[in-house]
């Protein structure tokens, strides 16, 4: 943990006009995403509330995108759920890295609660300090999920009319979002580098051969290698 | 009600439950500081392995070059501590671009 100074401009409710700014970005391609995300569903032949109401209840890109798919591909409810499920396992990990920014009001935690994803662990983990970091996680939590549902509505009611939308390459964007906010903690931390590239590895060598969802839980096994200095290494335990 | 539905029902519900152990948790167990070292580190692990598996593979298949190739744009321009919207929009840009070229 770290203890750097709060600074003044860094209040919650008063965010930083940077993080504002990075936030809204990822916002916008989450949104054509989610615009991407309710028109498969629709084109694949789910009435329009499937991708809605999922959207709103579920609210975890990867998962609805693996339930539809697991749906339209014929493999039944049971499947789709079981599979969006096991991709959705890693929340209870982040909810419980970022609890401590989420807030103390009940009101708070279960609001909170329903917030955690991918993006909003990364921006909040990304700030240096406690105030920074809760602003970060309700500024994206919130953000995110108003234009994510937005999209996915516009998306669906649309239809297939914006065709593929693989060509302007937003697939990459997210990758990258992930890169820009962990670099910072990898570039300062060499325990956290070697668990996270040991994790990373096996997640990858596993990709081919098991269920969706495995492979980056089985990557917590790199985190065997944090902590212990360079020559006393030992096997990730798998 | 539906297959459907109670497949959207039931993933909601799981996910939920998911999201909601730290939020609970937190306040009520004591977590010693090396167990809250290993869960911010955990969550570093977990966004590298998914930024992997994302940058690399789609379907537990390999994603074709465009989308790494995109990434390791992201990355290199991350790395050199270019703004983020600089480092999201040229990893989005030079996979587009590929694409563009009919690189897979």
């Amino acid at each position: 943990m770290r203890s750097v100074q709060r600074t003044p401009w860094s209040r919650p409710g008063r965010p930083d006009p940077g993080l504002l700014r990075d936030v809204a970005l990822v916002c916008l391609a989450g949104g054509v995403v989610g615009v991407s995300f309710g028109a498969i569903a629709v084109a694949g032949g789910l009435p329009v509330w499937v991708p809605v109401v999922m959207s709103l209840v579920v609210y975890a890109g990867s998962a609805q995108f693996s339930a539809v798919g697991v749906l339209l591909a014929g493999g039944g409810p049971v499947a789709a759920a079981a599979t969006g499920l096991l991709l959705n396992t890693r929340t209870a990990a982040f909810s419980l890295a970022v609890a401590e920014h989420i807030g103390r009001s009940r009101l708070a935690r279960l609001v909170g609660a329903h917030l955690v994803t991918d993006e909003t662990v990364a921006f909040t983990l990304a700030q240096r300090d406690p105030a920074r970091r809760r602003a970060a996680f309700w500024v994206s939590g919130v953000g995110l999920f108003a234009v994510w549902n937005a999209c996915v509505a516009a998306g669906a009611l649309a239809g297939g009319a914006l065709g593929d939308t693989a060509r302007y390459g937003l697939d990459a964007a997210f990758p990258a979002v992930l890169a820009a906010l962990v670099l910072p903690a990898l570039r300062e931390d060499a325990g956290v580098r070697r668990a996270a590239l040991a994790g990373a590895a096996l997640a990858l060598a596993l990709t081919p051969a098991v269920p969706a969802g495995v492979p980056v839980l089985a990557a917590l096994a790199g985190l065997a290698l944090h902590g212990r200095a360079p020559g006393e290494r030992k096997e990730p335990q798998s | 009600m539906s297959g459907t539905a109670v497949m959207v029902l039931a993933l909601a519900v799981g996910t939920y439950a998911f999201r909601l152990v730290g939020p609970v948790l937190h306040g009520r167990v004591e977590l010693p500081d090396r167990v809250r070292v290993l869960l911010s580190a955990g969550a570093v692990v977990l966004l590298v392995a998914l930024m992997a598996t994302g940058a690399l593979t789609e379907g537990g298949e390999f994603a074709g070059w465009a989308r790494p190739a995109g990434v390791a744009v992201g990355g290199v321009l991350a790395w050199r501590r270019a703004p983020f919207v600089v480092v999201v929009l040229g990893a989005a840009a030079a996979t587009a671009v590929l694409r563009a070229a009919r690189v897979p």
